[in-house]
């Protein structure tokens, strides 16, 4: 019997890994063709779903050159334009890339930047808002709060983080960005936005998350500390928050997560166009949102480039996670 | 003035309860003497202790009657410290009567930072000073020469006895006049608890204690003063020697031969 259950323990847990070994193979099977067409530059280029005449390196364009001047036939400009009209989609295009190298052509662009930039500020944003806002509710419902209070007030919090997104997103879209807007002026759905309502989605995730762990500091604890003389705030700087850290922190890291990877309410407020937000009140555009608007519309190539994109989300979420944990919880 | 504390006809009552949990208690605690208390469970013993520093007060509604007189620090005159609502004269009360608890409590910081805390507390900045305190308090409570060479190691990796060591020696960092022990062996092993009474008899000499235990023999080894406690009542208080081999109440006979509790 013990055997059996110790046989299904290990058999859950190596479930984990087989998961997250298959998803990243898929991810990336999917996104090989975009990555061997866009490799690294897919993370610094801007555009999104535009034709371009495909520049040519230097000495490409020397070769070129020579090979031209040799045919005697120079390079003009009708060429290129008859060459663009030839071109009608994706697929034709990739043959035709295949086949012609070294001649004139033009391609479709995709590039993550914009939905990068996106995703990592409204995520900050949200973190920057909802991090000491969280964790004065959490401090308030176990430190302060009497007892007649903080079990309801608990309870609201928990309802609350169990709202599903996509309502945070039409509440964002109706009431808040409107009134955001005619706060700090802009549009209604802007990075601004979407990082608060990013935030203030998170906010009793990370409240409830931060509470639960606080109250695992002993109450004796806590009093030795009045004991030498420590005012409330004193205990709760000195010995609370040191003692719950790493609960803390990894509540905040699980927010920070769900933040980066959130769709439904971000879609609502970002405003999804291509381009970055100048200021915060503009609209761009993110990850998530990207991959949900456009996966109906997309095969062949821009089906890859998705799939591309989704594998920059996991990596990042990866990345951020990681090093997330390492930095804070080194010292025991 | 040979008392340092004198607890004079105190009820204390649980916010909510409808009994008081101490009836008219009254106890001296002599200057540089251990008085321990000593009773069966559910007795009062840790209520009435925690009455002397007022960590009741951390939680609202608990109701005192009678009085908890201090000695003053020019010795002429006693407080009662019931009398006390401003939240830093509690502070400073509480800074004049440590606590030990019934289990090692080191805080999440390192050894170093352990001992300094109170010092910090009331304003102590400079380096020197506070390195001289956290030696000294180190050596009073015999941990000196083990935690010496790690005082920048988190506290928590000490042994449960160096850790209750450790919380002794930050108690009397802060020069306080009195120490209350409740039950401070109960989570040892008896080597632990011999180090601890040994040091006890030794802070004898500098502070007045008061110590709770379930440990006769240990009551009977370290204290000067005994007060057998009986449901919320002080059954009997005097010195030791008496209470062990004399007793004038039929209760406190039976509880010391072990005929109940
Ligand atoms: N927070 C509280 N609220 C209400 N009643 C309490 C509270 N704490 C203790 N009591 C009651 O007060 C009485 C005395 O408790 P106390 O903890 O002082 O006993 P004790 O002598 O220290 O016992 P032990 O030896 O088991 O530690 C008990 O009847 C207990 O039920
Ligand atoms: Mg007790």
């Amino acid at each position: 019997m013990e055997l059996f259950f110790r046989k299904i323990a290990q058999l859950s847990a190596s479930l984990v890994f087989v998961i997250l070994a298959a998803t990243t193979i898929v991810l990336y099977l999917s996104a090989k063709p975009a990555i061997e067409e866009f490799g690294v530059k897919f993370l610094f280029e801007s555009r999104w779903g535009e034709e371009e005449k495909v520049e040519l390196s230097p000495t490409e364009l020397s070769d070129l050159e020579s090979l031209e001047a040799d045919k005697g036939a120079p390079i003009n400009d009708d060429f290129i334009e008859d060459d663009d009209d030839f071109i009608m989609d994706d697929e034709d295009f990739i043959t035709d890339d295949d086949m012609e190298f070294g001649d004139n052509k033009s391609r479709v662009v995709y590039g993550a930047l914009v939905p990068i930039v996106g995703t990592v500020f409204s995520t900050l944003i949200a973190m920057l808002f909802s991090v000491p806002i969280a964790m004065g509710i959490a401090v308030f419902l176990s430190e302060i709060a009497p007892g007649a209070l903080a079990k309801p007030v608990g309870i609201a919090i928990e309802l609350l983080a169990s709202i599903p997104s996509i309502i945070y997103g039409m509440w964002g879209l109706f009431y808040f960005g409107p009134f955001i807007a005619g706060l700090f002026g802009g549009n209604t759905v802007s990075l601004l936005v979407a990082g608060l309502v990013l935030g203030i989605m998170v906010i009793p995730f990370m409240a409830a998350l931060s509470r639960d762990a606080i109250t695992t500091v002993p109450d004796m604890l806590k009093e030795s500390a009045y004991a030498m003389g420590a005012t409330k705030l004193e205990v709760i700087k000195d010995v609370v928050f040191p003692y719950a850290r790493s609960g803390i922190i990894g509540s905040i890291i699980l927010s920070f997560g769900r933040a980066l990877g959130e769709t439904m309410a971000v879609a609502f407020v970002i405003g999804g166009v291509y381009q970055f937000a100048g200021k915060v009140t503009d609209p761009t555009n993110s990850i998530p949102v990207v991959l949900a608007n456009s996966f109906a519309e997309s095969s062949g190539l821009s089906l890859s480039v998705l799939f591309y994109l989704a594998l920059i989300l996991f990596v990042l979420s990866f990345i951020v996670i990681a090093s997330a944990k390492v930095y804070f919880l080194r010292k025991k | 003035m040979k008392n340092m504390m004198e607890v004079k006809d105190l009820t204390f009552t649980y916010s909510g309860a409808s009994e008081p949990s101490l009836k008219a208690i009254s106890l001296p605690v002599e200057k540089n003497k251990v008085t321990a208390l000593i009773g069966p469970s559910g007795c009062g013993k840790s209520t009435l202790l925690r009455g002397m520093n007022r960590i009741h007060d951390l939680y609202p509604g608990h109701r005192y009657e009678g009085a908890i007189n201090l000695l003053n620090a020019d010795e002429k005159a006693y407080t009662n410290i019931l009398d006390i609502k401003k939240e830093a004269e509690l502070i400073r009360l509480r800074q004049r009567v440590g606590m030990i608890f019934q289990k090692p409590t080191p805080f999440p910081m390192t050894i170093f930072e352990n001992i300094a805390y109170g010092l910090r507390l009331s304003g102590v900045k400079k380096r020197t000073e506070l390195q001289e305190v956290v030696e000294q308090s180190l050596r009073d409570a015999a941990l000196w020469e083990e935690a010496k060479d790690r005082l920048s190691h988190d506290a928590r990796g000490l042994s449960g006895g160096q850790q209750q060591r450790l919380c002794i020696a930050r108690a009397i960092a802060l020069k306080p006049e009195v120490i209350l022990f409740d039950e401070p062996t109960s989570a040892l092993d008896p080597i632990s608890t011999l180090a601890i009474e040994e040091m006890i008899s030794v802070l004898r000499e500098q502070y007045s204690i008061c110590i709770v235990t379930h440990n006769m023999q240990q009551a009977a080894r370290i204290s000067d003063y005994t007060g057998f406690m009986y449901l919320g009542e002080m059954i009997e208080f005097d010195q030791t020697d008496t209470i062990f081999m004399k007793p004038s109440q039929k209760q406190t006979e039976d509880y010391i031969s072990g005929r109940f509790g």
